[in-house]
């Protein structure tokens, strides 16, 4: 029998070691962009954190909690509607609004639980959708928001350009290490714990003592409210709002073809997932809907042929885990007798 | 020569092993009977046979053929007729449903509609009800009329009397006796030893996944059946 | 009078939502599976007769025949060759895959026919109208799709209730494995089960062509209202599809007619208020089926 004094549970792994300083680096680069005053880099880093975030957000819910949401959009959406609402007509400071719209959006997600909850599975899929429909319509029979036309963020016209660019960047990327740290640190926690139990078993997690309804509508909130944040940060980039863009299926069908390329259940996936999505935008953006075409397919391919993702297939190869989410055990074979 | 013959089968559930090497052999006729204690692998076994398991094709030879790890719905086709373990009976279908879809395959035989119902006459009386209306050893008789209906060279029964009443099973048994009167080839998995003892006339004792004893009841004694069964050496 | 009206078109809009919803619910029943590209197949079917027809300068309801047994025939093999390796891998798998058969179907549309919005025409029946009395007239084009839907659902019920390959749906749609020991070939069933599934859609498709303008990008609207005319009648049961698509299709036509941009929009509401009050459905039978 192994002598278990000599049994540890370790999380680190060298290459989460390496990830760590890696991160570091990545944060101190990115906060040098704006001396070089470029604001084409600047945009392009605020889109690929958007849909970063987005990609994690959706990643957490399917990816961990299972729950496969495809009306995700509707929290885009409304976190964009709710900016315009809170900066244009309530006067607060932009900036601020941004999380604000964020609460606003999680508000609207508890309203949306208590329906598609009722659903489990591909019909919880389409639920959500439908409701995304329903605030899609609400808002576009609404005068007040602009109808089918939308509106133009007013609230940041008085700030100067670089302003105005130099806080949207800011904004983007504390959002953008916010939600990776705090999804790291909730699959660290006993939510986590919890939430990958039930992602493997829900009636073993149950017997077990996990309230899974509670786990999955704490997970559900939260991603909205990382959506709904990054929907009113991508429509204070953008500055104009309309129902149909904000409420358009594509932002889920870019999130879910990034998680599911990248690595669906993992932190590192989304990340590989967004590079490879800007990289193919750039090499087919002169083709349009083949563009399309191309992620279709290759989402489709990659469930059936490699459903672990990019990042799964080097994760399984060479044992790497930069993000260390699980425990693992290890036993000191020096000394001890078997 | 043996309708069914199984050589050295070894079943794998990932990485646990269930069947070590078991080899086994059933004539055309013949009633055979498989007791062990649970987790002893019998149904392991048995699903091993209808094709729920992945296994060597040679290691399961039925009337010549090699039939290993065919898929379940193939082996019907030449005969290999499994009575489930825990009846399922189909909640969508009535009784007489139940039946018919057990003669999905058509294969021609002896068996119909009108002589399970005279096996069963309480099936009959219930034939428009939903099947799981039924009580528990009617059921059961659902169970082995539906697999009849299937006309089997080779009736796989798992566990018949599990829950059972022992007069219920005691008429379960007495169908069965007719069964093989009727000629078909019947390899009966059975916690209750002595009902088998009756009616097999060989049995197979597993013990852990592997074949602890094989003999004629006639044969069989307490303490070598305790031995086998239990493994008290 | 209106409101008269208002209901009867409702009600035969009905007709058509019960087709689209038809072949949702069968393949949930048997096999438990949600086809997210289920309106863009209908659109696809569509499509396939206005090339049919411009390519041989045929009637659309004669182009239909010629469709309805290629979408049967690409649901059979897209059930065998991609959808069946999904099965028993939980839902996350199937609901991408569709998802992303839907974005390649509705690009691919793009592609090969423009954004356009078109319109099938069967030489002038769409605007035939059968006067009911009382100054009320119906559509002939409306009763017919209305009358098919109802045929096809009877037709259907016969099916699964009194021939051995509806009682083999039955059996898979209850326990897969035992259905298998009675020697049903599952992955043959489902593929089965699909290219009903399409072929009727099809139908559908080309029988929404016919009644209102199409583009590349009709079809999850199509796919919602089927959805929601399978949730208000109620899982598992085929004439609660009817209803529902009924009752949607009059919530729709009454709420149109009260302000032009809110058919939709009422539709939904309706759907989401069964929703709250009666989650199983109005027709929902005792067995419970998730």
């Amino acid at each position: 029998m192994t002598d278990t004094s000599r049994v540890r549970v370790e999380r680190t792994t060298r290459a989460s070691q390496v990830g760590l300083l890696a991160g570091l680096g990545v944060v101190v680069a990115l906060a040098a962009v704006p001396r070089l005053g470029d604001s084409g880099v600047m945009r392009a880093i605020i889109e690929f954190i958007t849909l970063l975030v987005l990609a994690q957000m959706w990643n957490l819910l399917a990816g961990y909690a299972g729950l496969v949401s495809i009306g995700q959009q509707a929290f885009v959406g409304l976190g964009g509607y709710a900016l315009i609402v809170l900066a244009d007509d309530l006067g607060l400071n932009p900036f601020v609004a941004v999380p604000l719209a964020g609460l606003v959006a999680t508000m609207f997600a508890l309203a949306t639980a208590t329906l598609v909850f009722r659903f489990s599975g591909g019909y919880f899929a389409v639920g959500t959708w439908a409701v995304a429909e329903v605030y899609r319509l609400l808002v576009a029979n609404t005068t007040a928001l602009g109808r089918g036309t939308g509106r133009t963020l007013k609230a940041v016209f008085p700030l100067a350009r670089e302003t105005r660019e130099l806080g949207t960047y800011a904004l983007a990327v504390g959002l953008g290490a916010a939600a990776i740290i705090a999804v790291y640190l909730a699959l660290r926690s006993r939510l986590g714990l919890g939430l990958m139990a039930v992602r493997d078993s829900e009636p073993a997690s149950r017997s077990l003592g996990v309230d899974v309804f509670r786990t999955k509508l704490v997970v559900y909130l939260v991603a909205a409210f990382g959506t709904g944040t990054t929907g009113a940060l991508i429509y204070l980039n953008l500055l104009r709002i309309s129902p149909d863009a904000a409420f358009s299926i594509n932002w889920t069908a870019y999130t879910i073809f990034i998680v599911v390329i990248g690595g669906l259940g993992t932190l590192e996936g989304p990340i590989v997932g967004t590079a490879v999505f800007f990289l193919l935008r750039e090499a087919l953006s002169d083709y349009g809907s083949w563009y399309m075409i191309l992620l279709g397919a290759l989402a489709i391919g990659a469930m059936l042929r490699f459903p672990q993702g990019l990042w799964g297939l080097v994760a399984e190869r060479w044992d790497i885990r930069v993000f260390p989410v699980q425990r693992r055990v290890r036993t000191d074979v020096s000394g001890g007798r078997r | 020569m043996s309708l069914l013959a199984v050589h050295a089968l070894s079943a794998f559930y990932g990485d646990f092993q269930a069947l070590f090497d078991v080899s086994l052999e059933v004539a055309e006729g013949e009633t055979v009977a498989v007791i062990g204690a649970n987790g002893a692998g019998k149904t392991t076994f048995l699903r091993a046979l209808a094709g729920a398991l992945a296994v060597p094709r040679a290691t399961v030879v039925f009337d010549g053929q090699p039939v290993g790890g065919q898929a379940a719905h193939r082996l019907v086709d030449l005969g290999i007729v499994m009575v489930p373990e825990g009846r399922r009976i189909f909640p969508s279908l009535s009784v007489q449903e139940n039946l018919l879809v057990g003669a999905y395959r058509r294969r021609p035989g002896p068996w119909s509609l009108d002589r399970i119902y005279l096996m069963f006459p309480v099936l009959a009386e219930r034939r428009g009800q939903p099947g799981t209306n039924l009580s528990g050893g009617e059921q059961q008789m659902l169970a082995i009329g539906r697999g009849l209906m299937a006309n089997p060279r080779l009736l796989l029964v798992d566990e018949i009397s599990l829950g059972l009443a022992p007069i219920v099973v005691q008429s379960l048994y007495q169908a069965l006796a007719g069964v093989r009167d009727e000629g078909t080839t019947v390899l009966v998995v059975e916690q209750d030893v002595s009902r088998v003892l009756t009616m097999a006339q060989r049995v197979y004792c597993f013990r852990k996944g592997a074949v602890a004893l094989h003999d004629v009841p006639a044969r069989l004694t307490h303490e070598r059946l305790a031995a086998a069964y239990f493994g008290t050496a | 009078m209106i409101w008269l009206d208002t209901l009867v078109q409702g009600i035969l809009l009905g007709g058509l939502y019960a087709l689209f919803a038809t072949g949702l619910s069968l393949i949930f029943g048997v096999m438990r599976l949600v086809n997210l590209a289920h309106g863009d197949f209908s659109i696809l079917a569509a499509f396939l007769a206005v090339a049919l027809v411009q390519a041989l300068g045929v009637n659309p309801l004669v182009a239909l025949l010629l469709v309805v047994p290629v979408m049967g025939a690409l649901g059979y093999g897209l059930q065998r060759v991609v959808l069946n390796r999904l099965l028993g891998r939980g839902i996350l798998p199937a609901v991408l895959v569709t998802f992303g058969l839907s974005i390649v179907i509705q690009n691919g549309l793009l592609e090969t026919f423009s954004a356009d919005s078109r319109r099938l025409n069967p030489g002038g029946i769409e605007t035939a109208s059968l006067a009911l009395g009382g100054g009320l007239a119906v559509g002939w084009f409306s009763l017919l799709t209305f009358v098919t839907a109802l045929v096809l659902l009877a037709g259907l019920q016969l099916l699964i209730g009194r021939t051995a390959l509806g009682r083999a749906f039955r059996a898979a749609s209850d326990d897969g494995a035992t259905a298998a020991l009675m020697g049903i070939d599952n992955g043959r069933l489902y593929a089965l089960a699909m290219a009903l599934s399409l072929a009727i859609v099809a139908i559908a498709g080309i029988a929404l062509g016919i009644r209102t303008t199409f583009t590349f990008a009709s079809g999850p609207d199509r796919l919602l209202f089927a959805f929601e005319a399978v949730i208000i009648g109620g899982l598992g049961s085929l004439w609660g599809t009817l209803v529902g698509g009924v009752i949607l299709g009059v919530a729709q036509t009454t709420g149109a007619r009260l302000s032009p941009g809110w058919g939709v929009l009422t539709g939904h509401l309706v759907f989401l208020a069964v929703l709250l009050l009666r989650p199983s459905g109005l027709f929902a039978p005792s067995r419970r089926v998730d």
